[in-house]
């Protein structure tokens, strides 16, 4: 009887699921599917994705999933694997068409050729923070349009068409925003973690220090006292974090070097105004143009 | 310009220059720098026109889906599984001499117990899992042990789990820890104390470790409902002698999970565990050697409840975990003690709660407190059996981790009754070493 209820539960539940790893592959991915997907997001824009639980909630949601999108190269390596383990759903293991990395479909940066712990928190295949380049959000979208339609036959002709609305309003805003954004190029910045390694590239800006002394580990007073001396010689002109990560530092250094603290958005919702996957990079521009008055 | 034209670009230089050297008539001179300028110019078009066409290939090539990232290399050691060592040692200072690892009240298995006195190293873990294929998991976890200046090797979870059974069910087989119980799954690294509980020290030797098959299924719910059955040889305590021809254990499993907003999850879960142990040995401080024979029936709830401001576990939380064992035993016991032989019918109730709380008050800093309690009533006539007693400790802790692979932790534990009944202070390391294993919730 159990058995036939669940049958009844999976046929009534007709809908395509998306489970998103982080916020905003769950944004490109009600993008391409619209309404024939319900789409999820494991992860808050508030919650730093190293450090997530492998909640009960999560293997509910991982149980049920249909396409899982993860930036992958190691970000959710404490958590995914064991939702993966334990969610007992064979069609978003790692190699199925429902087992999409991020970091199998762009270009990654920051691969690094020597791996040591004694660096911080290295990321053996990369960089794994590759939102914040709008090229990779749309190399991430056709890749989504492609395997919903390999998932769902049937919804095909419609993910094909809305991921190609989407490429052409998504290529026209990157237009813009380059255009709008063309001086910040050989702008100087510093950030919180290494979380911005693709926007420094695409927009030409130059990351001239970190406030975490290696990946992972967080400021001290004696690392941000070296940092300081060493930002001396330069004139960077904002100091830039996510919205999971604290204030305290930036502020500190904000204080005395003059330049804003910035929280950047990395996803729709991150920020008050950053309302959609538009609105972010409206938000990253105009914020570092305000910046470099 | 054509391919042709290209290719008669050198004649002509060839013929242009000798030329040149000839006409010296300004004029000349001029058109031949326009010349060369218009060639130079034509060629760095060409250039910055397939060098846009190399770049744009690029991109499309690492675009494209599946293809391996750059840095990805052919070589054997691709495919080796993922390896971490884990180092544990520690130091620890006792009120009252080593050897007492009673607990009152309890007939217990050979894990329990403070551990030596001072310098020493606990176990030493050696992990290795990979997905074997498509279908299978693998897991390898070996420990070594040093004890009286000899290492033991001992094989821990050693197991398979697979990957592609449909509808939510997962089955597992081979030697691994049993589903029952929240702490029962979890490595000693993985603990928030330095020992186990005193429930699990007296009703689960510390840990229920097994070798046969688990199934398990998780509901298609949004409420996170995991059920599971396990039929294991009924070697590992309170089971023994693997009775019913390997048969001998089996346990009945289920959790329920959710959240409440973003910043708090939960999750409760209850299990039933069957033995039926054929010759169990406990020894006590002593000398006496009881063994039982019967049947171990033992219920245990568990609850867990983390809360991490906006679900972000980095900066600060809080975890609250308290369980409930209650089992009963009925059979025959046997004492073998220096005085002689007896056997006698035994019956044992007993019972067994810890709750802690563990708060991580900023980034890489923990405090917890424990507090344990057990207590039993057991029916026999045997001579000189504890009845029933009762023992609480109350455990005080405080670890720092520099990153999620060091941890260095101080502990405190206050005997508060029972015959351990003195204090312990532990100074604990555990270090991480290769791949970064998940954890579970």
């Amino acid at each position: 009887m159990v058995l036939g209820l669940v049958l009844v539960a999976a046929t009534a539940d007709a809908e395509l699921r998306v489970l998103a790893c982080e916020p905003v592959w769950a944004a490109v991915a009600k993008e391409i599917g619209g309404e024939r997907v319900h789409v999820e997001s494991a992860t808050t824009p508030q919650q730093d994705p190293h450090y997530i639980q492998a909640r009960p909630s999560l293997l509910a949601k991982t149980r049920r999933a249909d396409l899982l999108v993860c930036s992958g190269a190691g970000l959710e390596v404490g958590w995914l694997p064991v939702l993966l383990r334990q969610a007992g759903n064979a069609g978003v293991q790692p190699g199925q068409p429902g087992f999409l990395e991020v970091a199998k479909v762009v270009p990654m940066l920051e691969v690094p050729t020597r791996i040591d712990r004694s660096l911080g928190d290295i990321h053996p295949d990369g960089n794994p923070h590759t939102e914040t380049d709008p090229r990779n959000i749309a190399r991430v979208a056709a890749e989504i349009a492609t395997r919903l339609a390999a998932i769902d036959p049937a919804g095909a002709d419609v993910y094909r068409k809305r991921a190609a609305d989407f490429d052409g309003r998504w290529r026209r805003a990157i237009a813009v925003w380059e255009e709008h954004a063309a001086p910040l190029r050989g702008v100087e910045i510093v950030t919180h973690h290494v979380s911005w390694a693709y926007l420094v590239q695409w927009l030409g800006l130059v990351d001239v220090a970190h406030l975490e002394p290696k990946p992972g580990i967080p400021p001290s007073a004696g690392s941000l006292a070296t940092l300081l001396e060493e930002l001396k010689q330069r004139r960077p002109k904002a100091i830039v974090r996510l919205a999971y990560e604290p204030e305290r530092a930036s502020v500190w250094l904000s204080g005395r070097i003059g330049a804003p603290a910035l929280v950047l958005p990395h996803a729709p919702g991150s920020t008050e105004r950053a309302k959609d996957l538009f609105g972010v990079f409206d938000e990253i521009v105009r914020l570092l143009l305000e910046a470099n008055l | 310009m054509t391919r042709a034209q290209a290719r008669s670009v050198p004649l002509l230089l060839a013929l242009c220059i000798p030329a040149a050297s000839f006409a010296v008539s300004d004029a000349d001179v001029e058109a031949l720098r326009r010349e060369l300028a218009a060639m130079r110019d034509t060629y760095e078009a060409r250039i910055g026109a397939l060098e846009a066409r190399v770049e744009a290939a690029e991109a499309s090539a690492a675009a494209r889906p599946g293809s391996p990232p750059a840095a990805a290399q052919a070589s054997s050691s691709a495919f080796n599984p993922a390896m971490s060592v884990i180092l544990q040692g520690r130091a620890a200072g006792f009120g009252r001499p080593e050897g007492h690892r009673d607990i009152p009240g309890f007939l217990i298995g050979g894990e329990t117990g403070v551990g030596p006195e001072g310098l020493s190293l606990s176990e030493t873990e050696i992990d290795f899992s990979a997905n074997v294929d498509d279908l299978f998991y693998g897991f390898a976890s070996i420990a070594l042990n040093q004890e009286n200046a000899e290492t033991e090797i001992e094989l821990e979870e050693v197991y398979l789990q697979t990957l592609a059974l449909p509808e939510g069910f997962t089955l597992k087989g081979g030697q691994f820890l049993s589903g029952i119980g929240y702490l029962n799954t979890k490595h000693s690294h993985a603990w928030d104390f330095v020992d186990t509980p005193l429930a699990y020290e007296a009703m689960l030797n510390t840990q229920l470790l097994d070798t046969g098959v688990q199934l398990n299924w998780v509901a298609p719910t949004d409420t996170y409902l995991q059920l599971g059955a396990e039929i294991l040889r009924g070697e590992g305590f309170p089971g023994g002698g693997g009775a019913h021809d390997g048969l001998g254990s089996g346990s009945l499993f289920g959790k329920l999970g959710g959240e409440v907003g973003d910043s708090h999850t939960w999750q409760a879960g209850l299990a039933w565990l069957r033995t039926r142990p054929r010759g169990r040995e406990s020894s006590d401080a002593l000398g006496n050697l009881y063994v039982f024979d019967g049947s171990s029936d033992m219920l245990i709830a568990d609850f867990v409840w983390k809360w991490a401001p906006d679900g972000n576990y980095r900066e600060r939380n809080v975890i609250l975990q308290a369980e409930y064992l209650h089992r009963w035993e009925d059979g025959s016991l046997e004492l073998i003690s220096p005085n002689g032989s007896f056997v006698e019918a035994y019956r044992g109730d007993q019972d067994g709660f810890y709750g802690q709380v563990v708060y991580q008050f900023m980034p890489r800093w923990r405090a917890g407190l424990r507090y344990d309690h057990v207590w039993s009533d057991n029916r026999s006539d045997l001579p000189g059996l504890p009845r029933g007693d009762a023992s609480q400790r109350a455990s005080l802790m405080v670890d720092f981790s520099h990153t999620e692979f060091s941890r260095l932790r101080l502990q405190w534990n206050h005997d508060m009754g029972g015959i351990r009944g003195d204090d312990a202070v532990f100074l604990q390391y555990i270090m991480s070493l290769g791949s970064h294993g998940a954890h579970t919730f």
